[in-house]
C-alpha cells in the first residue's frame, strides 16, 4: 500500500475546511446557497463596504461546538475572533475573521481504522470558526480575473490535525472518518465537489529515527479523497527525490493538479506571511456556558462508531454489515425502521438492505434518501418472508417489481399470485411428477450422486412456479427420493 | 525605536501603499518620532495586567440564522470601478 | 431663526411661526452665502432636505410631530447616507455613493429631522485640525486664520457659524470635544456602545463613538436621546434602555462630587485656558458642587497608548480600501500588486498613510508584544484609574478639554507628534470607554475654550444635567462669532 521507500517516513498533518450548513452567512444575513449567480449572495457586510459590522450567527457556534463534542475535544468556555490580514481580491476586507489564540475547539482526537484492522488515534489540535473567502474566476477573461464574493462569509470550521499521520492511506482514512462524522452530525453537507469539505495537506519527510521533522510543504484545496491520496503520495516521492539528490525542501504552498497528478509551487501569496493577527474589535468574546455545552451534548446524535457497535451487539450483525449499514445516518435509520416495522430477523433485514436494496440503488446511482421504496414498504416485504407468505426467491421478484414501481409487496404478491404453496399434497404432486419425468437422475441419485438433490429442488420449485415453501419442499423431496 | 527608510519601505509594502521616493525620508523621521513617543509605554509596569481589547465587559450577542439580505447586486455594483457579468474585475490573478 | 435653540425651533414649527421648509431654506441660503469661506460642508443636499422638510411639515400639520420633527441638521461625512456621497474626507471615497444608511441616519430621519448635507472632516477622522481632509481645511468661524479643531471640524464650524442648528460628529480620541472647545460649542461623546456604529465608517473600532456638537447641553440632549439605543446590527451596541436625557436636565446638582485629576492640571496648559477652567470650577462650586483632588496616575500614558491602539485598528479597518469593489482605483494597473499599491498610495493622504504604517508596524511579527499587547495592558491601567475614582464616590471628573485655544493653519501640520498632543486630555475617555463632553467656559483674546466633564459608564444624563445647570448660570455658550450672528 505504501510506496514510501525503505528508511524514510512521512509526517503528515491535515487542515480541513468544513463549511457549516447554516442558512445564512457567519456574520451577515446573506444566503449561502451554492451555485447562485455571481455576487447575488454578497451583501455590504460580505463586500467589506465601509461602516459594515459583523454579527455572529447562532447556528454557526452551535455547529462548531457540536463538532468539538463529537471528537472528544475541549470546548473553550471563552473564545475570541481575530483578524488575519492579507491582501487578496477574494478577501474583501483585507482580513479574514478567524480565530487565533483562543479557538472554540481544542485537544480532540479521532480513531481511524488501518487496513490491517488495527486502530490508530489521530490528534485534533484545534478547530476554529472562520469566514470563507470568495472565488476568483479566470476563464473567459484575457487580462483580468473576475471576483465572485458569494462564498465570502460562509461559515467554516478549520479542523487542524496533529502531525500524527504517516501515509497517504492513513490521511484518507482520517479524512473519510471526519467526513462521515460531520455529515452524520448534520453540520456540513460534505459535498467535496462544491468545496464544502476541503483539505490542505502539510507533508514533510525524514529518515526514520531522525529527531526532528523535515521542512514541510502545504498542498492546498485538494477536493476528493482520491486526490488527497495522490497529492500526498506525489509530494512524499518528490520530497524524498529532492533530498536524496542532495537538495533542500523549501517551505511553500503548493497546488495539486488533478490532470497530471503532480503538485507545483503557487506563485501568489508570496509575501512573507505576516498576518498581523489581533482580536477583532468589532466582535466580543464568545462565552459557552456549561449549560449550553451540556444541552448540545445531550442532543448529539449517536455517532457511527457507537451505532456500529450497537448493531453488532443488539442485532447480532457481522462487523462488516454493521459498518455498511452505519456508513450514513440515513441508511442506519432506514435499516432500523425496517427492523422495527417488519418484525423480521435483524440479520435477514440486514442482508436485504445491505445487498439487495443498496445494490439496486447503486445501479440507479441513488442515495438511500432517494430510495423508491420507503422503509415501511420494504418492511412489508420482509414481513411476508417472515410469515412465510412468500419465500426468499419469490421475494426477490417482488422486490424487483417494487423497485419498478408496480405497487406494494402485498399488491404485487396478490396480483401475481405469488403466495407460497404450503399445502403438502400439492408439493407432493409436483415432486412425484418430477420423479416420474427423470428416471435416470433418480437412479443416479439413489446410486450415491447426492449432488443431484439440487437438481430435483430446482425442478420441483419450477413446477410450483417457485412458490413452494422451501423447507417443506426439501423435506418431502428427501422422503420421496429415499424411495 | 526608530525606523530606517528601508523599514518604511517594507512596512509600506506590507500595507500595500505606494510611496513616492521623496516621501520615504520624511516618513522615516516622522514615524520614528511617533515610535519614540510611544516607547514611553515600556515604562509602565504591566506584570499581571490582562490586556484590554475592549472597553465593554460584555459577551458576543448571537444573531438568529435567518436570511435577511436580499440580492441587491446591481445597487452594490453601481459604484464598482470595473465589473463584467456580475463579477468584479481585477488584473489577472496568477496562482 | 438660526440663533434659536432646538426647543425654540420646535415651538416655532409647532406654532406655525415658520414651516420646516422655510427653516430649511433659511439654512440652505446661509450655507450658499457663507460656507464658501468656511468649507464646513463637502456635500449639500438641498433636494433631499426640502423633501424631508415637506414631509416634516405634513407631520406637524397632522399633529404627529416629535421634538425634532422638521429641525435641520448636518451629518458628518463619516456616516453612510443612502444615495448620497459619503467620502469620509478622503479621495479614496470621493466616488462612494453609499447604498445604505447608517443606523443613526435612519434614526434621525425617523425623528423627522432634515439633513442639510454632509460635513467636512479630517480624512477618515484622523487629525485634530481638519487640515487632512481631501476637501480642504475647514476654517474656524471665530478666526478664519485658525483651525476649527478636528476631526469633526466641519461639524463644529457649521454649528458655530449658524449653518445648521446642530450636527452629528464622531470621537475616537477627542474629535468631538476638542473642536467643540475651539469653536465655543457643547460636544458630547457618549459611553462606548451607546450609539450604534453601524454605517459609521470605522477608524478605530474599539474607540469610535458617535455624538453631537450643539449650541447647548439642552440641544445636545434632544439629539443624543434620538441617536442613542440598542442596535442589533452592531455587536458592540449595548442592549440597555436609554435614560431620559432631556427631563434630567433640570435636576439640582447640589451635593455632586467632581474629581479634579492632578495629572490634568499639570504643566502644559496655556495660562489663559487654566484661568478659565478654574473660573468654571468656581461657578460650579457656587451651584453646590463639591470638588475633590484625585489622581489618575496612568493618564500620562494615554497618548502613547492611543497611538498604538488607534493606528493598529485603523491599519486593519482601512485594508478594505483596495480599488476593487468601490472607491478610488488607480488607472491602468498591470498587476494586482500594482492595483493595490497605487490605489492606496493615491487614495490616502499623508496622515492616513502614516497611521496605517504605524499600525501595520506595531501589529507585525516581532513587535506585537512590545507595542500592541503592552498598549492593551496600559489601556487597562488607565481604565482601572477611572474605575477606582468612580468607586471612591466621584460622580464626574473635570479637566480642561484642550491645552490652548485654536492654533493657526500650518502650525502643527508638519509635526505629527505635536499634533497628537492636542488630544492629551481627551484620549483617556475613549480608551476607558466612558462618556465625556466639552462645554464653553470663556474666551482668551476673543478665542473660545472649553472644559471637559468625564463620567462613569452611562452617566450621560448626569453629565448633561451638570452642563445644562452650568449653562443656566453662564452665557459663554450664547456668544456668536460676530460675522455669523446676524
Amino acid at each position: 500500500m505504501s510506496r514510501i521507500p525503505e528508511g524514510w517516513e512521512a509526517v503528515i498533518g491535515l487542515e480541513v475546511h468544513c463549511q457549516l450548513s447554516t442558512q445564512s452567512k457567519i456574520f451577515s444575513g446573506a444566503a449561502i446557497a451554492y451555485g447562485a449567480e455571481p455576487n447575488t449572495q454578497a451583501c455590504p457586510i460580505d463586500l467589506g463596504m465601509p461602516g459594515m459590522l459583523p454579527v455572529l450567527n447562532v447556528d454557526a457556534v452551535r455547529k462548531a461546538v457540536t463538532f468539538g463534542l463529537s471528537v472528544n475535544a475541549e470546548i473553550a468556555r471563552r473564545c475570541v475572533f481575530a483578524r488575519k490580514h492579507y491582501f487578496y481580491p477574494d478577501l474583501p476586507k483585507g482580513y479574514q475573521i478567524s480565530q487565533y489564540e483562543l479557538p472554540i475547539v481544542a485537544n480532540g482526537h479521532l480513531d481511524i481504522e488501518l487496513e490491517d484492522g488495527s486502530t490508530k488515534r489521530i490528534g485534533i489540535t484545534r478547530a476554529h470558526m472562520e469566514e470563507d473567502a470568495g472565488k476568483s474566476v479566470h476563464e473567459g477573461f484575457q487580462k483580468s480575473s473576475g471576483i465572485d464574493l458569494n462564498r465570502a462569509g460562509t461559515p467554516l470550521i478549520e479542523i487542524v490535525s496533529e502531525p500524527d499521520i504517516r501515509t497517504a492511506q492513513e490521511a484518507v482514512a482520517y479524512l473519510k472518518k471526519l467526513h462521515q462524522i460531520v455529515v452524520y452530525l448534520g453540520i456540513c453537507d460534505g459535498n467535496m465537489q462544491e468545496g464544502s469539505f476541503r483539505c490542505d495537506a502539510n507533508v514533510s519527510v525524514r529518515k526514520i529515527g531522525a529527531p526532528k521533522f523535515g521542512t514541510r510543504t502545504e498542498t492546498k484545496n485538494v477536493n476528493s479523497f482520491r486526490y488527497v491520496e495522490k497529492a500526498i503520495e506525489y509530494e512524499i516521492e518528490r520530497q524524498i527525490d529532492v533530498l536524496e539528490a542532495g537538495g533542500k525542501i523549501i517551505q511553500e504552498t503548493r497546488l495539486f493538479n488533478p490532470d497530471t497528478g503532480e503538485t507545483r509551487a503557487m506563485r501568489t501569496k508570496e509575501d512573507a506571511n505576516d498576518y498581523r493577527y489581533f482580536p477583532d474589535p468589532d466582535l466580543l468574546p464568545i462565552v459557552c456556558t456549561e449549560d449550553y455545552i451540556d444541552a448540545i451534548r445531550a442532543s448529539l446524535p449517536e455517532l457511527p462508531e457507537a451505532k456500529r457497535a450497537r448493531f453488532v451487539k443488539d442485532f447480532g450483525l457481522s462487523d462488516y454489515d454493521a459498518k455498511t449499514l452505519t456508513s450514513s445516518r440515513e441508511l442506519a435509520a432506514y435499516y432500523e425502521a425496517v427492523v422495527a416495522a417488519s418484525g423480521a430477523e435483524p440479520k435477514l433485514c440486514a442482508n436485504w438492505v445491505a445487498t439487495d436494496l443498496l445494490g439496486a440503488l447503486n445501479k440507479m446511482s441513488k442515495g438511500i434518501e432517494e430510495s423508491p421504496i420507503s422503509a415501511e414498504a420494504f418492511a412489508a416485504l420482509l414481513k411476508r418472508i417472515a410469515d412465510k407468505t412468500i419465500n426468499g426467491k419469490i421475494a426477490k421478484d417482488v422486490f424487483e417489481a417494487m423497485v419498478a414501481g408496480e405497487g406494494s409487496a402485498d399488491e404485487i404478491i396478490k396480483a401475481k399470485g405469488l403466495v407460497q404453496v404450503t399445502d403438502e399434497s400439492a408439493i407432493c404432486a409436483a415432486i412425484d411428477d418430477v420423479i416420474a419425468k427423470n428416471p435416470q437422475q433418480v437412479a443416479d441419485y439413489r446410486g450415491g450422486k447426492d449432488k443431484l438433490f439440487g437438481f430435483f429442488v430446482g425442478q420441483a420449485m419450477k413446477a410450483t412456479q417457485g412458490k413452494a415453501n422451501p423447507d417443506a419442499l426439501n423435506r418431502l423431496l428427501k422422503e420421496r427420493l429415499a424411495g | 525605536m526608530s525606523l530606517s527608510p528601508e523599514q518604511v519601505r517594507q512596512v509600506a509594502r506590507l500595507a500595500r501603499l505606494q510611496l513616492n521616493p521623496e516621501q520615504v525620508a520624511p516618513y522615516a523621521t516622522q514615524l520614528s518620532n511617533i515610535l519614540q513617543m510611544v516607547d514611553r509605554l515600556s515604562s509602565a509596569d504591566t506584570a499581571n495586567v490582562s490586556p484590554m481589547a475592549h472597553p465593554l465587559d460584555m459577551v458576543q450577542r448571537l444573531r438568529p440564522d435567518v436570511i435577511s439580505e436580499p440580492d441587491r447586486r446591481d445597487d452594490y455594483q453601481a459604484i464598482a470601478p470595473e465589473t463584467q457579468d456580475g463579477l468584479y474585475l481585477v488584473p489577472k490573478v496568477i496562482e | 431663526m438660526h440663533t434659536h435653540s432646538l426647543p425654540e425651533l420646535a415651538a416655532g414649527l409647532r406654532e406655525k411661526k415658520f414651516s420646516s421648509r422655510e427653516l430649511t431654506q433659511h439654512y440652505l441660503n446661509r450655507i450658499a452665502a457663507l460656507d464658501g469661506d468656511i468649507n464646513a460642508y463637502v456635500t449639500v443636499t438641498p433636494e433631499r432636505a426640502l423633501a424631508q422638510a415637506a414631509a416634516a411639515d405634513a407631520l406637524i400639520a397632522a399633529g404627529k410631530a416629535g421634538p425634532l420633527t422638521g429641525i435641520p441638521l448636518g451629518q458628518k461625512d463619516i456616516f453612510c447616507t443612502k444615495g448620497v456621497r459619503t467620502a469620509c474626507g478622503s479621495k479614496m471615497l470621493d466616488s462612494f455613493v453609499s447604498p445604505y444608511d447608517a443606523t443613526i441616519v435612519e434614526k434621525l430621519d425617523a425623528e423627522g429631522m432634515v439633513m442639510l448635507g454632509k460635513l467636512n472632516m479630517d480624512e477618515f477622522a484622523m487629525g485634530s485640525s481638519n487640515e487632512t481632509s481631501y476637501y480642504g481645511p475647514v476654517k474656524n468661524p471665530w478666526d478664519k486664520t485658525r483651525v476649527p479643531g478636528g476631526s469633526s471640524g466641519g461639524s463644529v464650524a457649521c454649528v458655530a457659524a449658524g449653518l445648521a442648528p446642530i450636527a452629528t460628529a464622531t470621537d475616537t480620541g477627542g474629535s468631538i470635544r476638542q473642536p467643540a472647545a475651539l469653536t465655543n460649542l457643547t460636544g458630547i461623546k457618549p459611553t462606548y456602545g451607546r450609539v450604534s456604529r453601524y454605517g459609521m465608517i470605522a477608524f478605530a473600532s474599539s474607540l469610535d463613538q458617535a455624538g453631537v456638537v450643539a449650541r447647548s447641553a439642552e440641544d445636545a440632549a434632544y439629539v443624543m436621546q434620538a441617536m442613542s439605543g440598542f442596535d442589533p446590527k452592531d455587536s458592540t451596541s449595548v442592549d440597555r434602555p436609554v435614560d431620559d436625557l432631556v427631563s434630567g436636565l433640570g435636576h439640582s446638582i447640589k451635593g455632586l462630587t467632581i474629581g479634579l485629576p492632578k495629572e490634568y492640571f499639570a504643566d502644559g496648559m496655556a495660562p489663559g485656558v487654566r484661568a478659565l477652567v478654574e473660573q468654571a470650577i468656581e461657578t460650579l462650586k457656587g451651584l453646590g458642587v463639591r470638588f475633590k483632588d484625585i489622581s489618575l496616575p496612568n493618564s500620562p500614558l494615554s497618548v502613547p497608548t492611543y497611538y498604538v491602539v488607534a493606528p493598529a485598528e485603523a491599519s486593519s479597518n482601512l485594508a478594505r480600501f483596495d480599488g476593487v469593489r468601490y472607491g478610488h482605483r488607480a488607472e491602468g494597473a498591470k498587476s494586482l500588486g500594482e492595483l493595490y499599491e497605487r490605489s492606496r498610495g493615491e487614495g490616502f493622504g499623508a496622515e492616513v498613510q502614516r497611521r496605517i504604517m504605524i499600525g501595520t508596524y506595531v501589529l507585525s511579527h516581532g513587535y506585537y508584544d512590545a507595542y500592541y499587547l503592552q498598549a492593551q495592558k496600559v489601556r487597562r491601567l488607565i481604565y482601572d484609574d477611572f474605575k477606582r475614582a468612580f468607586a471612591d464616590g466621584i460622580d464626574l471628573v473635570l479637566s480642561p478639554t484642550a491645552t490652548d485655544v485654536a492654533f493657526k493653519f500650518g502650525d502643527k501640520s508638519d509635526d505629527p507628534v505635536a499634533m497628537y498632543l492636542n488630544d492629551i486630555y481627551t484620549i483617556a475617555a475613549n480608551l476607558a470607554g466612558i462618556p465625556a463632553m466639552s462645554l464653553p467656559c470663556g474666551f482668551v483674546d476673543g478665542l473660545p475654550t472649553g472644559f471637559q466633564l468625564m463620567g462613569n459608564f452611562f452617566s450621560e444624563a448626569r453629565m448633561l444635567n451638570v452642563a445644562h445647570q452650568f449653562q443656566q448660570a453662564t452665557d459663554f455658550h450664547k456668544q456668536w462669532p460676530t460675522e455669523f450672528a446676524s
